[in-house]
C-alpha cells in the first residue's frame, strides 16, 4: 500500500495481455464439450494453469488453489506479467506454510479470465474476432467443471485439499458439493454461500462504470483498438474500498494530503487516499480485461450454493458430503462477513459434517487472507497438517 | 522430554469420560477448551471427534492442532445438529456455565446416542461448610472464582442433577462421584454420601 501517484487515471490503449507468458496451457473440450449453465457448449477451449512441486506416484499430494476475482494462476514465485510476487507467495513455496517440496500445488486461471484461459478477449472461432459480449455468461459451477476437466486431463482423480479466498472460496465450496468424492479437505476463506444484495450492488456499480466508458464500445473495444481503462479503473477503485476495513484506511491515510501542504481547491488528488485509489485503478487496467471483469463479477452475483444444490436449503447442499471443512473469516471483513461463514458452518453442522471454523481477529478487512496474519496462518497450517495425517500423508 | 502419553495426560474427569467412550466412535465435545480430550481420544481411541468452543483462543489452538472444532456456544449452537448425529456428546465442566442447562441437556441426549458430562458438585462438603461456617460464597479447587467474576451461573448438586434427569425422562446409565483425591464412588447406592464427598460428578446418560 505504499506506492502512490498523484496522476490521473491513464487513458488509451497500451498493448494488453496479448503476448504474455501465461505459463502452462492445455486445450480441453476436445472430445466432449463443456456444457455451460447458460446452455452454450464450449469446445476446444484453452485453460491456463500453474503448478508447483512434484506430483507423487500415488497422486495423493494435490493441493488445488482457487483464485479470486482479480487473481490469476501465479500464486507463488514471481508473476511474469506483473513482475511482482505471486498473490499467495507468502504462504505457498518451498518450506513455506503450503510446502511445495511436499505438495503438488496447482492453480488454474478461471473460465472467463484473461490470463490464458478462455474468456471474452480470446478469439471466437466462429467469427475469427474476439468474443466480446458474444462470450457466454458463465457461473462459478462452470469454472469448477472446467477445473475438473483440467484435473481429468492431468490424470488427477482426487484433491487432498482445495483452498481459496473470496471467489476462490466459492469455487472451493462448489468443488466440495459438486465433487465430494474428489475433495478430501476444503478451506473456504473469507467467502459466502451466496452474494448479498450489497455484494451485487457494488459489482453493479463497477460494471456500470465500465459500460459507461465510451471506449468500451458495447464490449467490442478490441475491434476499435481501445480499452475502457477509465471505467475499469473506477470499478477497481470502488471494489478496492470494499477489500479494506474502515480503520485500516483511516490508520493508513487519515486526512493526510498528497505531496502538498494545503488543499488545492480543485479536483486533483489532494488526499493520499485518493492518490492511492487512483494508483490501484491504473495498475489494474494494465493487467486485466474489462469484459472479463463484467463476466466474473456476474458469475459471483449468480452464485447461490443453496439454490443450486440444496433446493434453497444450504444444509441440503452439504448432505452426504464427507469432506473435512475449515471455514475461516476475519473480524473486520465487511464484504464477506463472519455471519456468512457462520451460515456455512451452521449448514454443515445441520448434516453433522466435519467442520472447523475460526474467526480471525484482524483489522485488515477482506484482504486479510492475502496478507501476513500469523493467527490465520497457524490455523491454516494446523488444519492442513491434521488433514494430511488423516489422509495418510506423513509429514516429512 | 515428555512422552506422547504424558503430553496427553488429561484432567481426571476427562479421563473418566474417556473411559466411558467406545473406541472408533463419533463424538462431539461441547466446550472442548484447548482440545485435550479430543486429542487424547483421537490418538488413544481412534475416535472421530468434533468440538465446539466459546473462546477464540481455544478454537484456534484446537484447529491449529488439527482438530475439527468450531467457534460456538452450548446455548446457541446445539439446536443446529440433527438427532442422533453422534455416538457421544460430551459436556465437560460446562453445564454450570450455560444459560439454560435443561435445554442444553435435552440437546445433548437428542444429538448423541449417549451423553457424557461432568460438573462441579455444589453439595460437596467443603462447599457446604464454607457457606455455613464462613458465611461466604464457596471457593474450592474446582470452583476457583470469586462470586462477581465467575462464569458459573447455574450450580447444582448431584441430587439436583439426578432429579432433573428424572423429570426430563433421561436414563442415567452410570453416575460416578469423584472425591478430592480423584477417588471414585458409584452414585446410586449411597446418594447422600456421594453428594457429600463428591467434589465433582461424571454421568453417562441417554434418552429413555
Amino acid at each position: 500500500m505504499n506506492e502512490q501517484t498523484g496522476g490521473q487515471i491513464d487513458e488509451g490503449g497500451a498493448p494488453l495481455l496479448s503476448d504474455q507468458d501465461v505459463g502452462k496451457q492445455v486445450t480441453l473440450g476436445v472430445d466432449d464439450p463443456l456444457r455451460l449453465d447458460c446452455g452454450v457448449e464450449l469446445t476446444n477451449f484453452s485453460v491456463a494453469y500453474q503448478s508447483y512441486g512434484e506430483l507423487n506416484a500415488a497422486k495423493t499430494n494435490v493441493i488445488l488453489i482457487c483464485h479470486a476475482l482479480s487473481g490469476d494462476q501465479f500464486v507463488s514465485g514471481v508473476n511474469p506479467v506483473t513482475c511482482k510476487e505471486g498473490w499467495w507467495d507468502l504462504v505457498i513455496g518451498p518450506n513455506k506454510l503450503i510446502d511445495t517440496d511436499r505438495f503438488f500445488v496447482i492453480c488454474p486461471n478461471i473460465l472467463g479470465g484473461c490470463m490464458g484461459t478462455i474468456g471474452p478477449k480470446e478469439i471466437n472461432p466462429a467469427t475469427g474476432k474476439p468474443w466480446g459480449l458474444d462470450f457466454p455468461v458463465i457461473t462459478v459451477s462452470d469454472m469448477v467443471r472446467a477445473q475438473a476437466l483440467l484435473l481429468d486431463h492431468l490424470g488427477i482423480e482426487k484433491i487432498f485439499c482445495a483452498l481459496g479466498g473470496s471467489m476462490g472460496g466459492m469455487q472451493v465450496l462448489e468443488w466440495a458439493v459438486a465433487y465430494p468424492e474428489r475433495v478430501f479437505a476444503a478451506v473456504p476463506i473469507a467467502t459466502a454461500p451466496h452474494h448479498s444484495a450489497q455484494n451485487i450492488a457494488f459489482h453493479e456499480t463497477g460494471r456500470q462504470a465500465i459500460m459507461a466508458d465510451p471506449d468500451w464500445h458495447g464490449g467490442d473495444y478490441l475491434s476499435y483498438d481501445s480499452r475502457p481503462h477509465r471505467g475499469l479503473a473506477i470499478a477497481r477503485m470502488v471494489a478496492h474500498i470494499t477489500y479494506l476495513s474502515e480503520p485500516a484506511l483511516q490508520n493508513k491515510f487519515g486526512r493526510q494530503l498528497q505531496d502538498r501542504d494545503a488543499i488545492s481547491f480543485g479536483f486533483d488528488a489532494d488526499f493520499q487516499v485518493e492518490s492511492y485509489l487512483r494508483h490501484q485503478g491504473s495498475t489494474f487496467v494494465d493487467r486485466f480485461d474489462a469484459n472479463s471483469y463484467l463476466y466474473i463479477t456476474r458469475a459471483m452475483d449468480y452464485f447461490d450454493l443453496a439454490e443450486r444444490h440444496g433446493g434453497g436449503v444450504l444444509a441440503e447442499a452439504f448432505r452426504g458430503v464427507d469432506t473435512r471443512f475449515c471455514v475461516i473469516s476475519f473480524t473486520s471483513d465487511w464484504l464477506y462477513q463472519t455471519a456468512e461463514s457462520r451460515a456455512i458452518v451452521k449448514a454443515l453442522n445441520a448434516v453433522a459434517a466435519n467442520v472447523s471454523f475460526a474467526e480471525i481477529k484482524s483489522d485488515k478487512g477482506h484482504d486479510a487472507f492475502l496478507l501476513e496474519e500469523p493467527e490465520f496462518w497457524k490455523v491454516l497450517s494446523g488444519f492442513i497438517e491434521g488433514a494430511a495425517e488423516r489422509y495418510g500423508l506423513v509429514s516429512q | 522430554m515428555m512422552t506422547d502419553a504424558q503430553k496427553r495426560a488429561i484432567r481426571i474427569d476427562l479421563q473418566l469420560i474417556a473411559e466411558m467412550v467406545e473406541p472408533g466412535s463419533r463424538l462431539l465435545d461441547v466446550g472442548c477448551g484447548d482440545g485435550a480430550l479430543l486429542d487424547y481420544l483421537h490418538h488413544d481411541k481412534q475416535v472421530d471427534g468434533r468440538g465446539i468452543e466459546l473462546s477464540a483462543e481455544g478454537v484456534n489452538a484446537c484447529v491449529s492442532a488439527g482438530l475439527s472444532v468450531i467457534q460456538g456456544d452450548a446455548d446457541q449452537d446445539l439446536d443446529d445438529y440433527p438427532d442422533q448425529a453422534f455416538d457421544y456428546v460430551v459436556l465437560g465442566q460446562t453445564l454450570q456455565a450455560t444459560h439454560e442447562p435443561h435445554n442444553v441437556l435435552a440437546n445433548l441426549v437428542r444429538i448423541g446416542k449417549r451423553a457424557v458430562l461432568s460438573f462441579p458438585n455444589f453439595g460437596y462438603w467443603r462447599v457446604r461448610t464454607r457457606l455455613l461456617f464462613g458465611g461466604k460464597m464457596p471457593r474450592t479447587n474446582s470452583l476457583s472464582y470469586d462470586w462477581y467474576d465467575t462464569p458459573n451461573i447455574h450450580f447444582c448438586t448431584i441430587r439436583d442433577f439426578v432429579d432433573l434427569c428424572d423429570q426430563m425422562g433421561i436414563t442415567i446409565e452410570r453416575g460416578i462421584a469423584l472425591d478430592h483425591n480423584g477417588g471414585e464412588l458409584r452414585i446410586g447406592s449411597s446418594m447422600r454420601f456421594a453428594n457429600l464427598i463428591g467434589e465433582q460428578a461424571v454421568f453417562l446418560l441417554r434418552k429413555s
